[in-house]
């Protein structure tokens, strides 16, 4: 079958739907491609370079006559009267807010994946275009971020003074949040970040960043589908004031927050960006679902009265076109590897599968969306399930120790009692022993235990003196029993001395 | 002034000992640990040498260090390092056999005038040697009338306790090397617990008669010999259930708990012979085992109690027979493709390894892999194998660099920015229903937390459950696949894939 990858339309759209590498790859897997002509000029891949991998360029509107079509925006109504009967589009679609589009689509019968619908479960994650987006998303933020930011990002003392480092705050920490925080981090700010989903904060600090705890009864705002959900209330004011609070503090803020098929929550007030310091910086990820910030102008850089810039560009994924289009083209190829299993060139859309079961927006003059739920990852749901199962590491209970103690205690009394006066010097030696073996132990790393256990096993030989002095008294019986003490604590001795060292001669330390 | 040399000599052997166990703290200081313990034996055995009046007895001595020697080092080189705890276990019965032997000969050795001209038919039995011996005591009891009575008893005490615990730690030794070793066909040594009609309430039984014969051992006006046989004949047959009750998967414990008792039994026999070096090594050695238990314990979030008391997931909680779904199957050459494409890769192993001899084949798939750039690390579960740092010390025979085998706090968290893990011959140290299914039999046990990696792949040679009877829901998982056959034949063939 014929992949055709037109030219986007949409303004400013520098990305493409697939480079030489990924031309390639489909071909590997039995298709043919057309590539409108200098459909990746602006993300400087050249007509020559898909020729090179196999596609052949067309000119106009001819590419619309492939069977399948990789794009990355939802075509505009010219290009769906493009469309005809039996054709495979694969492109952004929000279906939920572009119903109308969705209809038009399914009037004329094409086959319709979204690359939005892509569910969040493992086996998905190699085309989940909106995750590869995030990503480029969140590190050009702060790309943008540094070039309007009038400062270093980096602490310096230098000859002409000392820098503070920057310190930026990042809101939302989903793939183009983790995404931020990491080049924020790398280029040497204190970044810090706030999440309604608790279970983030791991990944926050693997990143390099503070997770910022609101201080308010548990709340997750973990959801089974892998997105934030929509908060309480209440959780909403203290998370508010502690926006507030750290607006005063911060110099850069990049908001990510975003709910699927809403608008995005209003995060950063009028009242919070006055209070920042001049010179200071906000990236608005939200931008396009209506911004986090309350003064965020869509496509916008705006500087606010008291110097505070706000960036509300929509399309930074668009700015790194090259990359994009190579991990938006990459996505594509793994769905087609989904669609053609047999690798033959011809595509099914099998609703067995629920990852295209998901995408699946129109089918043979079907509308198929909304997908039935899937439920996505064990992992938020089994949570609940495992936090009984942690069972407490069994400790003394106090009644044992105190039993334990008052052994203790009368056993020392009854040695006291009855033991003759020769005993006790041995008797301190033994319970000082027990006690320096106690803390010598101890350090021993987990690694040499089985040397530990050869080296006290060789040293346990020691009860060879004993065997030794008994030799010699003269009895056949004592001197034969004696006799084959000596011998087996011998094996001990050398034997264990002799293993451990062939032991840790083994041990060696990476070159 | 020779007394006095002698006992500085002691001290400085005593403390030779606590360096070497300090040494042992680090890798970098562990040979020189050794060292100083080798140094230390080497002053001890001078000096008593040093105390040794005839000279029949010296050439004695002198032959049977030799013997005993060259039998030692020859076993030493010779041991595979697979076979690292049949040969600690073995060696543990060498302590407490010594130490009954010891036992008994300060027991003659209380009748001074023990009579040389003692003689026992060739054919006796155990029981006649037994009784020529008691009326050859019993007219020799006066030697004790040398101490006073408090100082008699504890003696008696001493000599009753000596022989028990080495009693225990002999036959217990020795059940615990037939079950490691595997090729004996007697019940007793097979891996699977043997619970006698009774079960705990024998062992108990053994403990009452053991104290009622201490009473008369030391009540009665010449201590017989007869209770002292016949105490020592029930420790060995409560060493033997002790063990024998005890499954296959917690030989780390029972290792570690003889590798105590072996201390017990020396520094008993330290307190009979008025020796402090005995008591001081004794000491060391047993808290050293007590530690190791416990540490392996924890380390399955079990009781001591409960693992020595025999019976773990085979009364009660029952195997779950419940459907887990299906798993899913990858050849060696796919999975040498997805360690190509990985960036990090961490290898879980565990008692399968061993028992495939894969250490090897493994090491050699490290340095493949790190060659590539891949980033390759190892998880050690600590009761993975059947000795404490069992795995360790097959990692590092095969030569892979100690530095990038990790223990399992070190390792747990960086599981979720793993590519592929490789779980080679480990079931239960990876089973996620320890901490997700609350009626697991072994719930609450830290476990290698794998699942968390992008791609799991496990090598087992078939679908039976873990030594712990229970079913494992990794190998269910979305992201695990299975790859079945020998560990060693299929790392190999992995290798020669990449």
């Amino acid at each position: 079958m014929l992949i055709g990858i037109p030219k986007e339309s949409l303004r400013g759209e520098t990305r493409v739907a697939a480079t030489p590498d990924t031309v390639g790859k489909l071909i590997k897997l039995g298709f043919e491609v057309a590539v409108q002509s200098n459909a990746g000029a602006e993300a400087s891949f050249d007509d020559a370079a898909y020729t090179a991998a196999g596609a052949k360029i067309v000119k106009g509107k001819e590419v619309w006559n492939s069977d399948i079509i990789y794009k990355l925006n939802a075509p505009t109504n010219d290009e769906v009267e493009l469309l005809k009967e039996g054709q495979t589009l694969v492109s952004f679609i929000r279906p939920a807010q572009n119903k109308e589009l969705v209809e038009k689509l399914n009037s004329k019968k094409v086959n319709v994946l979204a690359m939005d619908m892509v569910p969040r479960i493992s086996r998905a994650q190699s085309l989940d275009a909106l995750s590869s987006t995030a990503n480029i998303s969140g590190y050009r933020a702060v790309v943008e971020a540094a070039h309007t930011f009038g400062r270093f990002f980096t602490g310096q003392v230098t000859a002409a003074g000392k820098v503070p480092p920057a310190k930026v705050l990042v809101i939302g920490a989903g793939v183009a949040g983790l995404a931020a925080i990491g080049a924020a981090h790398s280029l040497g700010a204190i970044v810090r970040a706030f999440d309604t989903r608790l279970e983030v904060a791991e990944q926050i600090k693997s990143m390099g960043g503070e997770f910022l705890k609101l201080d308010f009864k548990q709340e997750d705002g973990g959801s089974s589908d892998g997105y934030a959900k929509v908060m309480s209330d209440e959780f909403i004011k203290a998370e508010m004031e502690l926006f507030a609070a750290q607006a005063k503090e911060v110099d850069i803020i990049i908001t990510t927050a975003a709910i699927p098929g809403k608008a995005a929550p209003r995060l950063i007030t009028k009242d919070m960006v006055l209070s920042m310091k001049a010179g200071s910086v906000i990236v608005d990820l939200a931008a396009a679902s209506g911004g986090n910030c309350e003064l965020t102008q869509e496509g916008k850089i705006i500087t606010t009265e008291n110097g505070v810039k706000i960036i509300g560009y929509s399309d930074l994924a668009a700015r790194l076109p090259a990359q994009s289009s190579q991990l938006y083209a990459t996505n594509l190829v793994n769905l087609t590897k989904l669609l053609c299993k047999e690798k033959d060139g011809n595509i099914a859309i099998d609703f067995d599968d629920v990852v295209l079961r998901n995408m699946t927006v129109a089918k043979e003059g079907e509308i198929t969306f909304p997908p039935p739920p899937i439920s996505v990852s064990a992992a938020p749901a089994a949570k609940p399930q495992a936090a009984p199962a942690k069972i407490e590491p069994k400790g003394v209970s106090p009644k044992l120790k105190f039993f334990s103690v008052g052994l203790l205690v009368v056993l020392f009394a009854l040695i006291g009692l009855f033991a003759p006066e020769k005993f006790l010097p041995h008797f301190t030696v033994f319970v000082l022993a027990c006690v320096c073996g106690y803390y010598v132990v101890w350090n021993v790393t987990h690694s040499l235990h089985t040397p530990l256990m050869s080296v006290t096993n060789a040293i346990s030989g020691i009860i060879v003196v004993g065997a030794m002095l008994q030799i010699s008294s003269g009895s056949f019986i004592i001197g034969l029993f004696a006799f084959i003490g000596v011998l087996i604590a011998s094996i001990n001795i050398f034997g264990g001395f002799a293993v451990t060292r062939r032991m840790l001669a083994m041990f060696r330390k990476q070159q | 002034m020779v007394f006095g040399l002698i006992h500085m000599a002691y001290i400085l052997a005593a403390l030779l000992f606590i360096l070497a166990l300090a040494g042992l703290s680090k890798q970098e200081t562990a040979k020189l640990g050794a060292l100083s313990g080798i140094i230390g034996m080497a002053i001890a055995l001078v000096a008593t040498f040093g105390q040794v009046e005839s000279s029949i007895g010296f050439i004695l001595i002198i032959v049977a260090m030799v013997v005993g020697g060259a039998i030692g080092v020859y076993v030493a080189k010779r041991v595979a390092m697979t076979q690292m705890p049949e040969l600690i276990a073995c060696l543990h019965s060498f302590v407490g056999l010594a130490a009954v032997l010891v036992g008994f000969n300060s027991f003659f050795e209380l009748g001074a005038v023990a009579p040389e001209t003692v003689t026992i038919p060739v054919d006796a039995t155990a029981a006649e040697v037994a009784a020529i011996l008691a009326t050859a005591q019993s007219a020799a009891g006066q030697v004790a009338h040398a101490m006073s009575v408090s100082e008699l008893n504890t003696h008696l005490v001493e000599i009753f306790l000596g022989i028990f615990i080495g009693a225990v730690t002999f036959t217990g030794s020795i059940v615990a090397y037939g079950k490691l070793n595997g090729t004996f066909k007697l019940r007793v040594f097979k891996s699977a617990p043997l619970m006698l009609p009774g079960g705990h309430w024998l062992n108990l039984a053994a403990l009452v008669i053991s104290l009622f014969l201490l009473i008369w051992f030391m009540a009665a006006d010449n201590p017989p010999l007869t209770a002292l046989v016949i105490m020592t004949l029930i420790a060995f047959a409560f060493g033997v259930h002790l063990v024998a009750a005890i499954g296959g998967a917690d030989m780390p414990v029972v290792i570690s708990m003889l590798n105590s008792y072996s201390g017990w039994a020396a520094a008993a026999s330290g307190f009979m012979l008025s020796n402090d070096l005995l008591i001081v090594t004794g000491a060391l050695v047993g808290s050293s085992g007590a530690i190791l238990s416990y540490i392996m314990c924890k380390a399955m979030n079990r009781s001591f109690i409960s693992v020595i008391a025999g019976g773990f997931g085979n009364e009660g909680a029952a195997v779950e027979d419940e459907e887990m779904g299906e798993y899913r199957e990858l050849q060696a050459a796919e999975v040498a493709d997805l360690l190509k494409n990985s960036s990090s890769v961490i290898i879980a192993p565990g008692y399968g390894m061993a028992v495939a001899q894969a250490q090897n084949a493994v090491a050699q798939l490290t340095e493949k892999l790190k060659a590539r750039g891949v980033e390759v690390r190892f998880a050690i579960h600590p009761v993975a194998g059947r000795l404490p740092g069992h795995m360790n010390v097959l990692l590092a025979e095969a030569k892979v660099p100690y530095d990038i085998v990790l223990e399992m706090d070190e390792i747990n968290d960086d599981f979720e920015n793993t590519d592929t893990v490789l779980v080679i011959g480990a079931n239960d140290t990876v089973n996620p229903a320890a901490l997700e299914n609350p009626n697991s039999p072994i719930a609450g046990m830290p476990v290698l937390e794998v699942w968390k990696a992008r791609n799991v792949v496990v090598f087992k040679r078939s679908m039976n459950a873990g030594y712990a009877g229970v079913q494992n829901p990794l190998f269910f998982k979305e992201n695990t696949s299975m790859c079945f056959g020998d560990a060693k034949d299929t790392v190999e063939k992995i290798v020669a894939n990449i």
